[in-house]
């Protein structure tokens, strides 16, 4: 069964049609890398699934949950909004920008959420949040502000964040397009030791490598659309279309 | 050199003036929470209401910004005693005090710079700290609670303090609807003793202390509350207390 999965999700801004019906389905364990020039959609659609932005039209499911938006539906109403926080403590996201607050530490930004959404005893979220700190490799930071980091320290703070909510499934918005190159190589370390836990992630990002070697799916957007999509291996040995050609030797 | 007789009039001058200090302790406290509470309801009203009332609610921050305060605390005092519907109404026993009116003149006022300021602080956290809260499914008041208000907060103290700091002033504005508070005190004083320097030298020296003691509170709660902007914390100091 899938774990995510978004059907034909449109969206619009304005008179620009944004996504013009994209398609993604998860199963556990599964790590699709969404590519794709700017201004394909593809953060578009990956805010879309967690309903930062609210889709035009389509449908979300998220560990049998489902949400089906369109013309019509009133996203205001509280039962739906219920609905819409319950999926988002699903699905954690991990930002381009970390956002990580400001005026908690960084062990309290990875508690917030276990502690005051999900109602979790507050020792046990600690003993959690200091282990994950310890994964992503920054316990010394325990105690530290997000303004005290480096960009690379607060993004492997943002991801211990999302893992501290239990996610399903993590969402990752070009979660390197910040960084130095040179502490790029630190995140992309803890991404990839988490798909070979076995997390499921959809992945926003401009590193083919990661795509390449890390990720089990690849989908390629163009313009709003899926120009192309299957498993790396296929995908970069024989692009399926021109277009796919041209991006990913653009980005070498 | 002031004689011996000149200092136990300041002395008396003081201890007198000091005996009033309750009531502008009062008129300043009651205005502050009434116009805070007021205020942050007109933020919300202008920030999230439907457009006509958040139309009139910069009308009312426009006229109460606008006008002085003295002629609105006449208005409220001397001014709605005019209509025989106020003096007959429910509200006239609170109407014809001195006190309540001078206090409801500075609520109305301060709540029209406060809900400014509150509306600037708002705007000014960050979207994307907001947007990191909906992701782990935050939304309403716990979102408000948690993220959105503490960093408010923290922008809007400069600007609060300054604010509190005029109110204080502000309530020497009271003694003109016959609050006998530290000026009216002042102006009773002097009305026997046409000693206009000393008088007002002593009751000046007293504000100056009130705000002095008021500034130091606001500023020892800015430096709690922004330990973020300043250098790293040794890891050591806060390892192993327990978060608050």
């Amino acid at each position: 069964m899938n774990i995510v999965s978004a059907r034909n999700i449109h969206k619009r801004f304005g008179q620009q049609e944004v996504l013009k019906g994209v398609s993604v389905a998860a199963n556990r364990g599964d790590v699709i890398s969404i590519l794709g020039s700017s201004g394909s959609g593809k953060s578009t659609f990956l805010r879309c699934i967690n309903l930062l932005e609210t889709p035009d039209a389509g449908e979300i499911t998220v560990a049998g949950e489902r949400i089906v938006l369109g013309a019509g539906r009133a996203a205001r109403s509280t039962r739906l909004r219920r609905q819409i926080d319950r999926m988002r403590g699903e699905l954690a996201m991990v930002f381009q920008s970390f956002n990580l607050w400001s005026h908690l530490t960084i062990l309290e930004n990875l508690i917030e959420g276990p502690v005051h959404v999900q109602k979790r005893a507050r020792a046990e979220c600690i003993a959690e949040a200091e282990a994950l700190l310890e994964k992503v490799g920054i316990a010394d930071k325990r105690d530290h502000y997000p303004a005290h980091l480096s960009g690379g320290q607060q993004q492997r703070a943002a991801i211990a964040r999302a893992l501290a909510m239990r996610p399903q499934a993590l969402l990752f918005d070009e979660p390197t397009s910040a960084l130095d190159p040179e502490l790029v190589g630190d995140v992309l370390r803890v991404m990839r030791a988490l798909a070979e836990e076995g997390r499921t992630m959809l992945v926003v990002t401009h590193e083919m490598s990661f795509a390449r070697s890390v990720s089990n799916r690849v989908m390629f957007l163009h313009r709003g659309q899926v120009e192309a999509e299957g498993p790396p291996d296929e995908l970069f040995r024989d692009p399926p279309t021109e277009r796919f050609r041209q991006f990913i030797s653009g980005h070498r | 050199m002031p004689s011996a007789g000149e200092f136990g009039f300041l002395a008396a001058t003081l201890g007198e003036l000091l005996a009033a200090l309750p009531v502008t302790l009062g008129l300043f406290l009651a205005s502050i929470a009434l116009g805070g509470v007021l205020a942050a309801g007109l933020t919300w009203v202008r920030l999230r209401g439907a457009p006509w009332i958040a139309r009139l609610v910069r009308a009312y921050v426009f006229v109460f910004r606008g006008s002085p305060l003295l002629i609105q605390m006449f208005l409220v005092f001397y001014g709605l005693a005019q209509f025989p519907a106020v003096r007959h109404g429910m509200l006239w026993p609170v109407l014809r005090n001195p006190f309540a009116c001078a206090v409801i003149a500075l609520a109305l006022c301060t709540a029209a710079y406060t809900a400014e300021i509150f509306r600037g602080a708002l705007l000014a956290v960050p979207v994307q700290q907001i947007e990191a809260g909906r992701a782990c499914g935050m939304s309403g008041w716990l979102l408000l609670r948690r993220i959105i208000a503490p960093l408010a907060l923290r922008q809007a103290l400069p600007a609060y303090s300054t604010e509190i700091v005029l109110m204080v002033k502000s309530t020497s504005l009271a003694s003109l609807v016959t609050v006998w508070e530290v000026t009216g005190v002042a102006l009773r004083i002097i009305s026997t003793t046409y000693k206009t320097l000393e008088v007002f030298m002593c009751a000046a020296a007293i504000y100056l202390l009130l705000n002095f003691a008021i500034l130091r509170l606001i500023a020892v709660l800015e430096y709690r509350l922004s330990p973020q902007l300043r250098a790293a914390a040794p890891a050591a100091r806060r390892a192993g207390a327990a978060a608050p």
